[in-house]
C-alpha cells in the first residue's frame, strides 16, 4: 500500500485513515520496523513529524541526510536511490522537487512509499491532517462545513489538494483571493466536475461570518513584479483579531510556517487552530505508518 | 477514382479514413520527416462516401506499431489501418481509443519526474473526453497531441 496522493483516495479510504488516527495509540506495534527518510529538499518539520510518529509506535528511522552529502549529488537517479535504500528500510518517505517522483519511486520498489511532497504536486499527509483537524476540532461531519480558503490559490498545492479532497465530502467551499491569484483553470474544472458547491470572491468580509473554517495560506512576494503592489494586496489578506471581530466562531487554519498573514494577536483566541493543526501531523502520520507497515489495517 | 490515387503497394501500411486535414499530423506521429527513406504517399481531400472528404497515408516497407496507431486514434478516431504483404491486405482494423499511451509523447511540465533523466517511459492516461493527462505529474496536454511527440 502506497500513499501517493489524496486524489486517488476515495472518501471511504480517507475516513479510514482519519478514524485510525483517532484511535491509534503510542506503543510498540511497529517495533523492529525501520522507516527510510529520503528528503531531496529540506523540510525539517515534515521530517521531524514522521520521525516522531514512527518512534511513538516503537519503530525506528534511517535518514538519507541532505542531498549534498549523498550519492544523489553524484548524479544518481531516483530509481537507483530508492532501490538501494529499500534494502535498509521497510517503508520509504519521499520528498522531492519534481512532480511525480513518489509515483516513480513506487514503481521501482516493493516497499510502501509515502509521498511527503513532490514539487508542486501532492502532499497527501498534509491534506489528511487538515481534514483530521476539521473533523476533530470543528465538526465530525465534514460535509456540513463551510470552508473558506484564502491567499495564494493559484500556486498553492496545499490548497488544491485540500479543496479537491473536501469536494469528495461535499463540503461547501468559498475561495478568497486577489484576481491575480485565483484558482487555476484545471482545479476549477475538477471542482465543477465534482458537483461541489463553491464560489470565488475577492473579499473575505462578505463570506467570513458564514464560515466554519478559514484556511489561510501565504501570498508570496515573488508573485508580484512590484513590491508596493505586493504590500497592498498582502495587507488586505491579513487576518487579525480585529478583522475577525464580527466573524462569529470561525476557526483559522494555516499549514505553517506563517510570516505575517496571521497576526499573533489571534493566537490566544478561540479562532486559532493552526498550532493544534500542526500537532495533528503526528497522530495522522502514526495512523498512516501503522496501516502501511501492517501494524493494523 | 480513389483506386487510381492509392496505387497498390507490395509491403507496408495504408492508413485510410483519416479525418480531412489530419494527414500531416499522422505523418508526424509516424516520424516521417526529411530523413525518412521509406516511400511515403499522402492523399488529401479524397472524396469519401462515408466521410465526404478524407486523407490517406501510405508507407511502403513498414508495418506501423500499436503505440503509433493508439496516438493516431486520438486525432483520427475513424482511421482504418491496412497492413499489406505481397500486395495482399493481410490485416485490416479500425484504430481504437487506448486507455493509456506509453512512451512517444513528452510531458510538457519541465519539472515532471519523467523529464528528470530517470529510466522510465512517459505515460499518459486518456480520459473519457479524450484529454491526455500525465500519469506522473497530472499535467494535461492542452495542444494537439502531435506537438508532444519526442
Ligand atoms: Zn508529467
Amino acid at each position: 500500500m502506497d500513499i501517493l496522493s489524496t486524489k486517488e483516495m476515495t472518501r471511504k479510504e480517507m475516513l479510514e485513515v482519519l478514524d485510525h488516527a483517532r484511535s491509534v495509540e503510542q506503543g510498540t506495534s511497529l517495533s523492529g520496523e525501520v522507516l527510510g527518510l529520503l528528503f531531496f529538499e529540506p523540510s525539517t518539520r515534515t521530517k521531524m513529524s514522521f520521525t516522531s510518529a514512527m518512534k511513538r509506535l516503537g519503530g525506528d528511522v534511517v535518514d538519507m541526510g541532505s542531498v549534498e552529502s549523498s550519492s544523489v549529488k553524484k548524479g544518481e537517479t531516483l530509481a537507483d536511490t530508492v532501490r538501494v535504500v529499500e534494502g535498509y528500510a521497510d517503508a520509504l518517505v519521499i520528498r522531492h522537487p519534481r512532480e511525480g517522483s513518489a509515483r516513480l519511486a513506487s514503481e521501482f520498489v516493493d516497499a510502501p512509499v509515502i509521498n511527503a511532497g513532490d514539487g508542486a504536486g501532492q502532499h497527501p499527509t498534509q491534506t489528511l491532517l487538515d481534514l483530521y483537524t476539521m473533523r476533530e476540532e470543528v465538526d465530525e461531519d465534514l460535509g456540513s462545513l463551510h470552508v473558506g480558503v484564502m491567499g495564494d490559490l493559484k500556486y498553492g498545492r496545499t490548497v488544491h489538494s485540500l479543496s479537491l479532497a473536501l469536494a469528495k465530502f461535499d463540503t461547501r467551499l468559498s475561495f478568497v483571493s486577489p484576481s491575480e491569484l485565483r484558482l487555476p483553470e484545471n482545479v476549477r474544472r475538477e471542482l465543477e466536475g465534482s458537483g461541489v458547491e463553491f464560489r470565488e470572491v475577492e473579499d473575505v468580509e462578505g463570506v467570513v461570518d458564514d464560515l466554519d473554517v478559514l484556511y489561510v495560506t501565504r501570498i508570496q512576494k515573488e508573485r508580484f513584479p512590484e513590491e508596493r503592489e505586493y504590500e497592498r494586496i498582502a495587507h488586505s489578506y491579513r487576518v487579525s483579531s480585529d478583522s475577525l471581530e464580527d466573524a462569529g466562531d470561525v476557526r483559522v487554519m494555516h499549514p505553517l510556517p506563517r510570516v505575517d498573514e496571521i497576526d499573533p494577536d489571534l493566537d490566544d483566541t478561540e479562532h486559532a487552530l493552526y498550532f493544534r493543526q500542526a500537532h495533528n501531523g503526528v497522530p495522522v502520520r502514526m495512523a498512516i505508518l501503522d496501516m502501511v507497515l501492517g501494524g493494523s489495517g | 477514382m480513389e483506386e487510381l490515387r492509392i496505387r497498390p503497394i507490395r509491403d507496408g501500411t495504408v492508413i485510410d479514413h483519416i479525418e480531412r486535414g489530419r494527414a500531416l499530423e499522422v505523418l508526424k506521429i509516424l516520424g516521417v520527416d526529411s530523413s525518412t527513406r521509406d516511400v511515403v504517399s499522402v492523399a488529401m481531400n479524397v472524396s469519401s462516401e462515408k466521410m465526404g472528404a478524407k486523407d490517406v497515408v501510405k508507407v511502403e516497407g513498414r508495418e506501423i506499431g500499436s503505440t503509433e496507431t493508439d496516438i493516431i486514434a486520438l486525432i483520427a478516431p475513424e482511421a482504418t489501418v491496412n497492413v499489406v504483404r505481397e500486395y495482399e491486405v493481410t490485416e485490416k482494423y479500425v484504430v481504437s481509443m487506448p486507455d493509456e499511451i506509453t512512451g512517444v509523447l513528452t510531458c510538457p511540465n519541465p519539472s515532471c519526474i519523467t523529464n528528470g533523466g530517470e529510466p522510465v517511459e512517459t505515460s499518459f492516461e486518456v480520459e473519457d473526453d479524450g484529454e491526455l493527462r500525465c500519469s506522473y505529474c497530472d499535467e494535461v496536454l492542452e495542444d494537439e497531441v502531435a506537438e508532444y511527440i519526442s
